[in-house]
């Protein structure tokens, strides 16, 4: 569906992006994941036109569209700040897409109003069509701006940041339901998040990228478990990390064993309960590295003070040139 | 009432409002109301034969064409560079936005003799025009081009930091609906700035009424034929016609009432879209 091949781009001196390659199968939700200035929504404004590459090709349904502006790729694009246009009703947003077609492509106005409310009832907003953007909610903006998108019958649906102005309930609500639409309609999707909870429950396959490069592609389960880089580890989930030998070794908070003969020792400086767990915070003894374990709250809490030894039983190594060996310890 | 942990004592607050209204009696209020008795000195029928002299009415008739010429001019103008410093990057965007500030930094007396030494008869283009039997200097458009460059920041200035502030996303969004430039901007940027381009074109207005320093440089005071309501005034003062004057005064000091009034109802709508946008 989507071939990207060598993209590069460059802001003045600035490099935002270094030759990425990638491929999107029909129909994939895909997550660009990386923390704020690692090229992501470069990269999605590229896919969807907003902005040209210096030198890559980007290929959508076998077509070249690497010169294409905008408006002929038939992309929908929805804005982290919802974009609507706050002059028109809900429903006349809903069938801007629609109204500003020409010549033999032009819809009557009967059937543009029809589709609007059509895509209404499908973002769940019927009966709202005649409100403006104003008098609607931060959650109820943005399915109206994803109704926006969707009624130019796009062949790719790119999201930027689409949750980032939300706050925690409604994102919550609204992901699960983009999911649930994802599956119904089946259109091939991109978004681009900061939040790694985000990508991890949204996505087929996640993009993790860092500095303008491409670190790891996979499902989630696999970028979580088996993360490739120390950014990836590191950015992807939470991440201990213990000096060692020719590098450094990472171990998830919950990747330890607890036990008398531990080879580790922190001493707790902070406990609290995180979700069904206890998460104690300390200091290593010896290395006097800052360690975050969770412990399960099925137990008594861990005291502060209290010395606690474990054996991290799954761990991956790195070496400083960026090799990587991981698996379980014994 | 309760005590806002910024507010001042009631005697600090009683002190500065009294100052503050003194302050606006003296040199706001005091001169307004001169300017309506001076004119009504000798009753509403002296005033209104003032007004109906052949030089005034002329004098009225011309304010009137500039403004018709130059504010349209400057709406384009002020829109047209307002777009271009906010949603493109290009070579020489610091040097434009200095240069939109630049009527305002510049005397209007250095404005006005600026046209002089262009089109003037001594001027550098002065012997072609004469060639060509074209009067700019001492005539209608030599008025018209320097209240156009005095009055050409009103509009972009209001505009461009309301147009930073909403960004490019709209434009976006609608091009990427398939909306081509022109049903853009026709359909989404002209909507999102209607108010704070009518306040610009308000203000525009006023100034390209009022201009007294540059238009009397280039003017050259012909009467009938040259003189604008400003310049009208001056010399009818000149001339110890005080009711005639002030008269004359009191029409631009009404246009100078209504613009407020107007500006500040739009304020109020102004403030009622800001605080519905979010």
């Amino acid at each position: 569906m989507i071939h990207l091949r060598g993209i590069t781009k460059q802001f003045g001196d600035y490099p935002a992006l270094h030759g990425i390659d990638l491929d999107v199968a029909p129909g994939e939700f895909i997550a660009l994941l990386g923390p704020s200035g690692s090229g992501k929504t470069t990269l999605l404004r590229i896919i969807a036109g907003l902005e040209f590459q210096d030198s890559g090709t980007v290929l959508l349904g076998g077509e070249d569209v690497s010169r294409t502006p905008v408006a002929d790729r038939h992309v929908g694009f929805v804005f982290q700040h919802y974009a609507l246009f706050r002059h028109m009703t809900v429903a006349d947003n809903v069938a801007f897409g629609l109204s500003v077609r020409r010549g033999k492509h032009r819809i009557a106005k009967a059937a543009r109003q029809a589709r609007a409310e059509e895509l209404l009832r499908l973002v769940q907003l019927e009966g709202l069509g005649s409100r403006y953007p104003g008098q609607l909610s931060g959650g109820q903006r943005q399915r109206v701006a994803l109704a926006r998108a969707l009624a130019i019958e796009p062949r790719l649906l790119l999201l930027d940041e689409p949750f980032g102005a939300l706050d925690a309930k409604v994102r919550k609500d609204l992901r699960r339901w983009l999911r649930d639409l994802h599956k119904a309609m089946g259109l091939t999707s991109i978004f681009v998040t900061h939040d790694q909870e985000e990508a991890l429950e949204l996505a087929d396959r996640v993009v993790v990228m860092s500095q303008g490069r491409i670190e790891q592609i996979g499902a989630p389960d696999a970028v979580y478990m088996n993360p490739e880089t120390p950014f990836v580890s590191h950015f992807v989930g939470e991440t201990n990390r213990l000096p060692a030998s020719g590098g450094e070794i990472h171990f998830r908070p919950h990747e330890i064993t607890v036990t008398p003969d531990g080879s580790e020792a922190v001493l707790v400086d902070n406990v609290f309960r995180k979700g069904a767990v206890w998460r104690a915070e300390g200091l290593l003894e010896g290395s006097g590295q800052f360690v975050e374990l969770d412990l399960p709250s099925s137990q008594d809490a861990p005291r502060l003070g209290q010395t606690i030894r474990f054996n991290p039983h799954r761990a991956r190594m790195f070496n400083a040139d960026g090799d990587h060996t991981q698996g379980d310890l014994p | 009432m309760s005590q806002q942990p910024t507010s001042e004592s009631p005697l600090a607050r009683a002190a500065l409002i009294t100052v503050a209204l003194t302050f606006l009696g003296f040199f706001l209020l005091l001169p307004l109301l001169a300017v309506f008795s001076e004119a009504l000195r000798q009753g509403a029928g002296p005033f209104l034969d003032a007004l109906h002299t052949p030089d005034a009415l002329a004098a009225i008739r011309l304010t009137l064409i500039i403004a018709a010429i130059s504010v349209p001019l400057n709406m384009v103008f002020g829109v047209a560079a307002s777009w271009a410093i906010t949603k493109f990057q290009f070579p020489g965007k610091a040097l434009l936005i200095t240069l939109i500030d630049l009527p305002f930094s510049v005397s209007p007396v250095v404005s006005g003799l600026i046209f002089v030494l262009l089109f003037g008869a001594n001027g550098l283009f002065g012997a072609w025009l004469a060639e060509h039997d074209l009067k700019i200097i001492f005539a209608v458009p030599g008025i018209v081009l320097a209240t156009v460059f005095i009055t050409f920041p009103f509009v972009a200035r209001e505009l461009i930091p309301l147009m930073l502030e909403q960004g490019k996303d709209d434009e976006e969004a609608a091009i990427s609906l398939g909306a081509t430039g022109w049903q853009t901007f026709w359909h989404v940027t002209l909507p999102n700035i209607r108010w704070g381009l009518l306040y610009g074109v308000l203000l525009c207005n006023a100034r390209a009424m009022g201009e007294f320093g540059a238009v009397s440089v280039v003017s050259g005071h012909i009467r009938g034929e040259t003189n604008t309501m400003p310049l009208h005034v001056e010399i009818l003062y000149n001339e110890y016609d005080f009711v005639g004057a002030f008269a004359v005064a009191s029409l631009l000091a009404l246009l100078a009432l209504v613009t407020l009034v107007a500006k500040t109802v739009l304020e109020w709508r102004f403030g009622l879209h800001a605080g519905a946008r979010h």
